[in-house]
């Protein structure tokens, strides 16, 4: 048994007595049925949005920039914010499979493949957004360092902007290329179980595994590396987008704490979509078995450690432009704090700060409901952060002459609601075709955290009904909620 | 394994310690084991088998000090030897504005070639078909085989006879 001995007092992260091939019953099977109303009607819905993204692009790149309400002062508006916004929520992904890998954490394996899918899709969204803000897409190639015939002429390897393009595209290949690895073993899972098209399919994409001892060490070995090189991957990667301001000259841009702050931002951000897609998914695949309360109140954590990390950044950032004594960045904070966009700085406030601070109740960790509801509030939060940071700071420049204001067209909002479009498009697509969770991994920490072999805590063991309220149950009953499945 | 036909018996066992229970058997009996397959990583297998420790990560560092120096040097050729050019006053070599692209590169290059190494060496990449001994071991079942080409008659009998007594749930003979 590889998993090693478990605490007592751990709660059991596979539930329902599940035996090895019950799990692969109830992972496969969501691939292996006909979609769902629910997916359908989901799909379509985000098809139409990625439609409407894809026409807005298009009469951005025929018509121009100027179809975006972009002006000499606010150079940068949702264009950049929907980048930022994205690849913070792409950070989830790759902090619960590489950092929690190395620290042990074993419920990761609930979440980790959804969530790294949850960050390739994010990714490309985001990827989205510096190629089109250019102007002219069809000379993005000249970003990439390449012998030219323009001289040959390079990019200034000065640039931040440079350094986030290799950032990102690393970062892209390397969660893919993770994502996959993890995924092949799986998918020689539903090849063994599936028949004509389906078969040949899940062949090609299982690339020939057979589960080899020699193969699974390897395997091993391999992830554990990768999840060494993601882990400062993940946090340069944020970190170099905050450069992108940071070493900028605009007051309330140019500060040392901004890559600390991205970076908790960004996984605060992720754990929140990662939050919204679970307790969607867990619920229409009937995988609560595997992705139990306790995944859900573990995400709840980091979500309010990270959310009081950009909350004590936020505060920071006040203390620090009135102590520094500096007109400009004072004006710069007044300006967010009580300017023309004061809402978007209180919304900030309010999603970000105010609300993860329910979560120091157990009881609301634990609330389905309310986690749902608060993962939203902190994604429309990490939203207005961004927005507060570049649009509303660039709006109040060093010349008031210059000062402005910016509301996106329908064609920049069309692009942002296009993005999401793409992300449950792909999403969608992923939860049909893969298994949603590891089903190798569970199956390896099965005997360490299965209920029917973890131990029941010494005194007492509560034990959590769906509704979220509490029961207590005496140990060595070891009773279990009728979850004896087929 | 891939290379030619080959005849072998396998025995599926239920559980990881059967199977370790099994193997430990098959060595103290001098059985020679060709493969062992499971659905997931069983730990404490590989010493029973006698694999030493993969070195795919010498390779990862290999491929990553590869990806340092390219982007490094690359970079160093660009702005001192191709095309020197000041920059905001800043020196033709500034060896700090090179830290975050050489990391990037250092990870991309051990990423992508610890992967590929990982799958070449494998015998695996897309749309191979590597033999599916059982279609079960991708599920629940643990499997031993052992290949019966080259050994006298009464082998096969042998091999089945230590799966009986070490508790497989199926044992068959299979080309391959």
């Amino acid at each position: 048994m590889g998993s090693g001995p478990t605490s007592p007092i751990r709660e059991p992260l596979v539930k329902g007595h599940k035996t090895y091939h019950q799990i692969t019953e109830d992972l496969c099977s969501p691939t292996e049925r006909a979609p769902s109303r629910a997916w359908t009607l989901a799909f379509i819905v985000a098809l139409s949005a990625l439609t409407f993204g894809v026409i807005c692009i298009i009469i951005t790149i025929w018509v121009g920039i100027g179809t975006w309400r972009l002006n000499r002062t606010i150079g940068w508006g949702w264009d950049i914010t929907n980048f930022v916004w994205w690849i913070g929520i792409g950070h989830a992904g790759t902090l619960i499979s590489a950092i929690l890998l190395l620290f042990r954490q074993k419920w990761r394996t609930g979440v980790n493949r959804a969530a790294e899918a949850m960050t390739i899709f994010a990714v490309i969204c985001a990827a989205l957004f510096p190629a089109i803000h250019v102007g002219r897409i069809w000379v993005v190639f000249y970003f990439f360092p390449y012998p030219n015939t323009r001289g040959p002429l390079w990019p200034n390897f000065n640039s931040p902007l440079l350094w986030d393009l290799f950032a990102i595209s690393t970062y892209f290949t390397v969660s893919l290329l993770f994502w996959y690895t993890g995924l092949v073993p799986d998918f020689a899972t539903v090849r063994d179980r599936a028949k004509g098209f389906r078969k040949r399919m899940y062949t090609f994409l299982a690339f020939g595994w057979t589960g080899a001892a020699k193969h699974w060490q390897r395997h091993e070995s391999l992830s554990l590396v990768l999840a060494g090189l993601a882990t400062p991957l993940v946090l340069s990667v944020h970190t170099i987008v905050s450069f992108d301001f940071a070493t900028s000259i605009i007051p309330g841009w140019h500060t040392t704490i901004f890559p600390p702050y991205f970076v908790a931002g960004a996984i605060f951000s992720g754990f929140a979509m990662v939050q919204t897609l679970m307790i969607i998914t867990r619920k229409v695949l009937n995988l609560q078995d595997y992705i139990t309360l306790g995944h859900i109140e573990s995400m709840n954590k980091v979500i309010l450690v990270t959310g009081t990390i950009v909350g004590v950044a936020y505060l920071t950032e006040l203390f620090i432009a009135w102590y520094s004594g500096y007109v400009y960045e004072q004006f710069a904070f007044f300006n967010r704090a009580l300017g023309p966009y004061w809402w978007s700085y209180f919304g900030m406030m309010a999603c970000n700060v105010l609300s993860p601070q329910l979560f120091w109740s157990k009881k609301i960790r634990r609330n389905v409901t309310m986690t749902f509801f608060m993962s939203i509030f902190v994604n429309i939060g990490m939203w207005f952060e961004r927005f507060v940071i570049i649009a509303t700071t660039l709006a109040r420049d060093y010349l008031p002459s210059s000062w402005s204001f910016y509301v996106p067209s329908i064609v920049e909002i069309g692009i942002y609601v296009g993005t999401l479009g793409i992300f449950f498009t792909f999403y969608l697509i992923f939860v049909r075709i893969a298994p949603v969770v590891a089903i190798a991994e569970i199956k390896h920490i099965l005997k360490g955290a299965g209920d029917q072999y973890a131990k029941p805590n010494a005194k007492s063991t509560f034990q959590q009904v769906e509704s979220g309220n509490m029961e207590l149950k005496t140990a060595g009953h070891g009773s279990h909620h009728g979850q004896d499945h087929h | 394994m891939k290379h030619g036909e080959k005849n072998i018996i396998f025995g599926l066992y239920d559980d990881e310690e059967d199977l370790k229970r099994a193997v430990i058997k098959a060595n103290e009996d001098h059985l020679q084991i060709m493969d062992v397959f499971t659905p997931f990583a069983v730990h404490g297998l590989d010493p029973l088998l006698g694999l030493s420790e993969s070195r795919l990560h010498i390779g990862g560092f290999v491929y990553g000090m590869l990806g340092t120096l390219t982007a490094f040097l690359g970079m160093t050729w660009i702005f001192t030897r191709d095309w020197p050019q000041i920059y905001g006053g800043k020196p033709y070599w500034p060896i700090l504005s090179f830290v975050p692209i050489t990391f990037e590169l250092t990870v991309l290059f051990a990423s992508i070639g610890m992967v590929t190494t990982f799958y070449i060496i494998n015998g695996m990449g897309p749309g191979v078909k590597n033999p599916v001994i059982h279609p079960s071991i991708t599920d629940d079942k643990f499997c031993i085989a052992f290949t019966t080409d080259g050994h006298e008659h009464g082998h096969v009998d042998k091999l089945r006879h230590f799966f009986q007594h070490t508790g497989a749930s199926l044992v068959e003979t299979k080309t391959i």
